[in-house]
């Protein structure tokens, strides 16, 4: 409870920065200045990517279009990941494990290919993915960034579920992020036996223990965390 | 708890969340401070109560108190199946390895579940369900509290039929985004806990089940992944590989033989449960009189 009142205690400095994040929200809101949210989610990030020479992909959230092919950006890095992971696990794995890896694997492709289709020609194109910080002969480094992937993907899924505007979207929504926990889940208890829904250690995602609540993150804070594996810049407009 | 980084969310949703928490912004600090006397086991009735006045029963949309005393009514059931389960003195089945903490995390999160549901609800809230209301061996049918394979088979059954239950709701829920947001973080839980449950099955303990962390097909090709045939109307038609109107097979790279395109299809996507199905299931462990 320490923590809830130091969040909560704003220091003058920090009602600054408060105030200073609605006028930027006003700004975007008034200028659509999205490429504003991309610089300063750059200016956030330390390691310095380099500069991309694609357009990169632009997710207007202003409808439920945006919202999908958020979604669909992030089945396109799940997919690769476990497409790269299928391929070749590491010699660490158990046998269930590879098998598992393979399910996996399947059900990210048909999430991808899923919002392909569903989006048509309003689908972003494919993204460049950065998996450089994954060491894919170590189980560990891969279970790790599997967690990772999962977790994230949940706390996105359900924090973007109340911005759809369609009912049948938010079910498709619903019946994917499901499939995400029980992956995030498994691979948990991989990890650590029995962390399948350690809540404690979501709270970075927006996760709450003491209500039982899984994470859920607005898509720029999604983004800001699945940077480091997306080598197209992803431009975010409406948000 | 980060419940800074909750209202946070829904106020991305519901730009006037703290306007509806209480007009005066000011006012919010008054509930970090009071926040800070509350015990942390009484925090999700707080938080519930927050909520409440923020969507309270002067606002709650009819649908919306249905679907949340409905899901409490899902929740309350859990709860007590875990509770007795750990507390009971007529069990007699003894937990192997660490399934006794792992059964002890999700009665804890079906609790906090009840608590944020009930006080979300305020005076709207159903009556609550007792366990002495329930029957879980459903007249003796299951033995769940004397054999442990069957208690876990028992409790894969509600975990997905939770999961189906909310997914169903969502819908319902979209006039309030924030607590679409709250029922969202409910149903993932629902999906974790149903995860392990299926792992806990296929231990030689729990009676080496086949049975996969996500949504499977059957052995013989049925929507009821769960071996056990009294189940089924809890994976009624899990088997489907079309969604919005999109094959999902074919897919690149998944196996033709053994099923695999559709075995891969039907993993992929878990499917709703309409109300009433759902009622049908819940009802079978309620007993006369205190049916949904």
């Amino acid at each position: 409870m320490e923590n809830l009142e130091d969040n909560y205690k704003t220091s003058p400095k920090e009602a600054d920065i408060f105030d200073a994040r609605l006028e930027r929200r006003a700004f975007l809101q008034y200028a659509g200045a999205g490429a504003a949210v991309v610089a300063l989610v750059a200016a956030g990030c330390k390691k310095d990517r380099g500069v991309y020479t694609d357009f990169g992909a632009t997710l207007d959230f202003k409808d439920d279009t945006g919202v999908l092919n958020y979604a669909y950006a992030l089945e396109q890095l799940e997919a690769a990941f476990y497409i790269k992971v299928a391929s070749a696990p590491p010699s660490g794995f158990t046998q269930a494990q590879k098998n598992y890896f393979q399910d996996v694997q399947y059900h990210e492709i048909a999430h991808r290919e899923f919002f392909k289709k569903a989006l048509g020609t309003a689908a972003i194109g494919n993204l460049d993915v950065d998996f450089s910080s994954i060491d894919f002969t170590s189980a560990s480094s891969v279970l790790g960034a599997a967690k990772t992937f999962e977790d994230l993907g949940v706390a996105a899924y359900n924090g973007a579920g109340a911005r759809l505007k369609t009912p049948a979207n938010l079910v498709i929504a619903g019946q994917i992020v499901s499939v995400e926990a029980r992956h995030a889940a498994w691979v948990r208890d991989q990890i650590t036996p029995g962390s399948f829904a350690d809540l404690t250690s979501l709270t970075g995602l927006g996760a709450s223990n003491a209500g039982g609540l899984d994470g859920a993150l607005s898509p720029d804070k999604v983004l800001a965390a699945a940077k480091p594996f997306i080598k197209t810049k992803i431009n975010v407009i409406n948000l | 708890m980060n419940i800074v980084n909750i209202l946070e969310e829904i106020e991305k949703v519901d730009g006037e969340i703290y306007e509806r928490l209480n007009p005066r912004r000011q006012a919010m600090k008054d509930f970090f401070n009071v926040g800070k006397k509350i015990s942390l086991a009484a925090m999700p009735l707080a938080l519930g109560a927050m909520f409440n006045k923020a969507y309270g029963q002067t606002t709650l949309p009819t649908a919306v108190v249905e679907v949340l005393n409905f899901a409490l009514s899902l929740e309350y059931l859990e709860y007590h199946y875990y509770n007795h389960a750990l507390l009971g003195t007529d069990v007699t089945f003894t937990y192997p390895g660490a399934s006794r903490t792992a059964i002890t995390v999700i009665r804890d999160h079906e609790k906090a579940h009840v608590d944020l549901l009930k006080g979300a609800l305020g005076a709207s809230a159903r009556a609550e369900i007792t366990y002495a209301m329930t029957d879980f061996t459903v007249g003796g049918a299951f033995p769940v509290y004397s054999s442990y394979p069957t208690f876990l088979a028992v409790a894969q059954g509600f975990e997905d039929t939770g999961v189906r239950a909310y997914k169903g709701q969502a819908g319902a829920l979209m006039v309030s985004p924030g607590i679409l947001q709250i029922a969202l973080q409910i149903h993932s839980v629902e999906a974790r806990h149903a995860a392990h449950i299926r792992q806990m099955r296929s231990t030689p303990e729990g009676g080496s089940v086949a049975v996969k962390p996500w949504v499977s097909l059957g052995a013989a090709g049925q929507a009821n992944d769960s071996g056990v045939a009294a189940l089924d109307p809890v994976y009624a038609g899990e088997d489907s590989t079309t969604q919005a109107t999109i094959s999902i097979p074919p897919l690149t790279g998944a196996p033709t033989a053994n099923d695999g395109q559709k075995k891969a299809a039907v993993e992929s996507f878990d499917e709703i449960l309409v109300k009433a199905k759902v009622v049908e299931i819940a009802n079978l462990f309620l007993r006369t009189g205190f049916k949904l």
